[in-house]
């Protein structure tokens, strides 16, 4: 027994001791990169594409700090993380910051001694079911297995859903995305449930994706962003500015085609701020004057980042819905840059 | 005037800890223990240190807080309104099921495969022999994976039941249903339940208690009324008959208390998405027994195949000289030999099989590691914690086995004259 306590503590020990909570900045600078946790593969949100490079909507985020930071979107190291130990990796310094669709809670915020810096994409949880079913509502479901993926807020969400609307249901909680799906696909349960923007993907990648449909209900509220452990304000700052940037970039029509031209200077205060030609926001941050230039010209704008990994052009087909600007009936809204 | 004198008094001196040979190994030893001891106490005061200036504390008692979640298969009552610690205690309980079940049907398949190993028959020996290198030569998550998805592929799914002409339909009088999410058994119900008693972890049925009772009585009846035939058959040379007398002594007074109590069989029926009612043997629990069972067999039967191997030749041709014939041979002479060679190496299979068991999280089995190492320590966050946990836990059911096994091996081992 107690060896094994000593084992442990040893396992642990080393981890913990490769975590320290200041100046991570610092070591990012000197390491070359950014180690930047995702997903193990969500469609859309990050994925590796035919030649092995990791694409998507939360990867262009940590594109977006590596070009802010280093002017090569390319400097970042991908740390794919399971849903059930990425808070580990963070606190271990293992990754720097996650965008790894993380839902913001009171819980992991203050207990788990992470910081939430910003919300990417407003998301909730949602069902899929086969068409065959003849299932138009989630309030339909009583008594079905339903699949979920282990290790996440789901399974709570998933238990108040049934248990607010007084129905029973078998949980058939699996390890990975990959043996969920083919579990679904084959029938083993009726429904797959998790945040509906996966849901999207997982559909997107299933055989037949017309023969699935989302159902309309969406039972919780997920608000999904970038995460850091606590301690370090300076790098919470930049990451939670440099996304700030990119929503700003769209309120104010900075696109990645016209940054060049615009970062030149002209009529607008806020959009000279922004992009360095007035003031020293740069500087504040221990970045060079032009990092939002840099960050924008690397990945576009929110919008163009919506719309080239998720948006309703792609596969996966997401409306902007509460992801649209503030200006626009959506929720995202960053503060002024001043 | 003795001109004997005693040997020269020794004076211990601490010199002698290190020139003398005497102590030197004693000294060594101990300084290595010190030398090891702090090297583990520091990396234990490290990781405590760290884990506090992360604000992480080592503390348990998020054991106590709501759960919060659902477990699909369970021995006891649970909900999601249940704390975290009862949510372990389930996964325990799971976990101890599955390595039940497994570690019976491994041993049963194992002996069974084993002779069969060593059979005359060219062609039974092979098979067993290819059956053994394929399972064995492949890991196990594999083949958990391989039993998972081909169990869900192939069982018809529950809505397969419905309608006018079903695709599937139920065995066995309509009591036992197969289906992908796992196959449905009738459930034993009382008209008139006696009720249970509360343990304080789990409820007893006082219905089990009654009938587990008289069977026991019934079974020492039994051995006083054959102890009584053999003194008979002492004094008188005839033995009195006692089967009729014995086989109602067990069976009726249970049968009796059965009726009494109003026994009947719940079956499972089609409600809405799954069967509802009877005993689930959920498909997680079936791929993972499956899974794990077919691995560890391969190992019990070359350990069987090994004892049996081992035991000198010529036993069994002293048995061929007494005339017995081969299954005898087996059965008297060779088994109860081989046995003290086979029992060690069947500890560590079963101690290996109940580790294994912890794979159950890939296929959705909500044992230990899925509970307490799964979904509580992704709420909680309390990694270190739940962690250490899990390793007491484990260790703690592996030392049990282990010392049990290791009592029925001091029974059954040759003992030397």
């Amino acid at each position: 027994m107690k060896k094994s306590v000593f084992f442990g503590a040893l396992a642990f020990a080393g981890l913990a001791a490769g975590a320290s909570s200041a100046a991570t900045l610092d070591e990012i600078k000197e390491r070359g990169k950014i180690n930047c946790g995702v997903t193990e593969g969500t469609l859309g949100f990050s994925s590796r594409d035919a030649e092995g490079k990791h694409q998507g909507f939360d990867v262009e985020f940590c594109r977006a700090l590596g070009a802010a930071i280093f002017d090569d979107p390319d400097a970042v190291e991908y740390v794919e993380l399971s849903s059930k130990n990425r808070f580990t990796a963070l606190s271990a310094g293992q990754a720097d910051l996650l965008y790894r669709t993380t839902t913001w809670t009171f819980s992991r915020d203050v207990d788990l001694k992470t910081s939430f810096v910003g919300i990417n994409y407003y998301d909730g949880q949602g069902f899929m079911v086969p068409k065959s079913l003849g299932v138009s509502s989630a309030k339909e479901l009583e008594g079905a297995t339903v699949c979920i993926e282990t290790g996440t807020t789901t399974e709570l969400n998933l238990s108040d859903f049934f248990r607010v609307n007084g129905m029973s249901y078998e949980p058939l909680p699996v390890g990975g995305t990959t043996e969920a799906k083919a579990l679904f696909e084959e029938g083993a349960c009726d429904v797959y449930t998790t945040d509906a923007s996966a849901l999207a993907g997982v559909r997107a990648s299933l055989k037949d994706p017309s023969a699935f449909v989302i159902l309309p209900e969406i039972v919780s509220k997920e608000p999904l962003g970038p995460t850091v452990r606590h301690g370090d304000n300076e790098w919470e700052d930049i990451v939670r500015w440099t996304q700030n940037a990119l929503v700003a970039a769209e309120e104010l029509g900075v696109t990645q085609a016209n940054v060049a031209e615009m970062a030149k200077g002209g009529d607008n205060p806020e959009i000279n701020r922004l992009l360095g030609a007035e003031g020293s926001l740069g500087e504040m941050l221990g970045l060079s004057p032009d990092w939002a230039v840099k960050a924008i010209a690397a990945t576009g704008n929110y919008g163009e980042i919506f719309e080239r990994n998720i948006g309703e052009s792609t596969p996966i087909g997401l409306a902007r819905g509460l992801n649209a600007l503030w200006t626009e009936g959506g929720l995202q809204y960053s503060p002024p840059f001043r | 005037m003795s001109d004997q004198s005693a040997p020269p008094k020794e004076q211990f001196q601490l010199s002698m800890l290190i020139y003398d040979a005497r102590y030197r190994g004693i000294t060594i030893q101990i300084f290595v223990l010190l030398l090891v001891m702090s090297g583990l106490f520091w990396l234990a005061s490290n990781a405590v240190t760290n884990l506090a200036a992360l604000g992480k504390p080592i503390r348990f008692d998020f054991l106590g807080d709501t759960a919060g979640y659902d477990i699909n298969q369970r021995l006891v009552e649970y909900s999601s309104q249940s704390t975290h610690a009862r949510a372990t205690f389930v996964g325990l309980l799971n976990t101890l099921l599955v390595a039940f079940m497994g570690c019976a049907a491994a041993t049963i398949l194992g002996v069974v495969g084993g002779v069969l190993r060593l059979s005359n028959n060219w062609l039974v020996s092979r098979m067993v022999a290819l059956y053994v290198e394929i399972f064995r030569n492949v890991p196990v998550l594999l083949w958990i994976f391989v039993c998972m998805f081909t169990f869900t592929a192939l069982a018809p799914q529950p809505r397969a039941f419905r309608g006018e002409n079903p695709e599937a339909s139920m065995y066995l009088w309509d009591s036992v249903a197969f289906t992908n999410r796992g196959i449905y058994m009738p459930e034993p119900l009382f008209s008139r339940p006696l009720g249970n008693i509360d343990v304080g972890i789990f409820l007893v049925s006082l219905e089990l208690l009654v009938v587990l009772a008289l069977l026991i009585g019934g079974i020492i009846f039994a051995r006083k009324n054959n102890a009584r035939a053999a003194r008979i058959q002492d004094e008188t040379g005839d033995r009195p008959s006692t089967g009729l007398v014995n086989a109602a002594a067990i069976l009726l007074p249970s049968i009796i208390a059965l009726i009494a109590m109003g026994f009947y069989l719940g079956k499972p029926a089609l409600a809405g998405f799954n069967f509802k009612g009877g005993i689930n043997m959920s498909a997680s629990l079936i791929g993972l027994w499956l899974g794990l069972t077919l691995y560890t067999t391969t190992y019990i039967i070359e350990a069987v195949r090994s004892g049996i191997q081992a035991v000198n030749k010529g036993q069994s041709e002293a048995a061929a000289a007494l005339g017995l014939r081969p299954g005898r041979t087996m059965n008297l002479v060779i088994l109860p030999q081989a046995m003290r060679i086979i029992i060690p190496q069947l500890i560590s299979q079963y101690l290996n099989l109940t580790k294994n068991s912890s794979l159950a999280v890939a296929i959705g089995y909500m044992d230990l590691v899925s509970t307490l190492g799964g979904i509580t320590l992704n709420q909680t966050g309390r990694e270190m914690e739940a962690i250490l946990l899990l390793m007491a836990i484990y260790l703690t059911i592996s030392l049990s086995i282990s010392v049990g096994m290791n009592w029925y091996n001091n029974r059954v081992k040759l003992v030397e004259r």
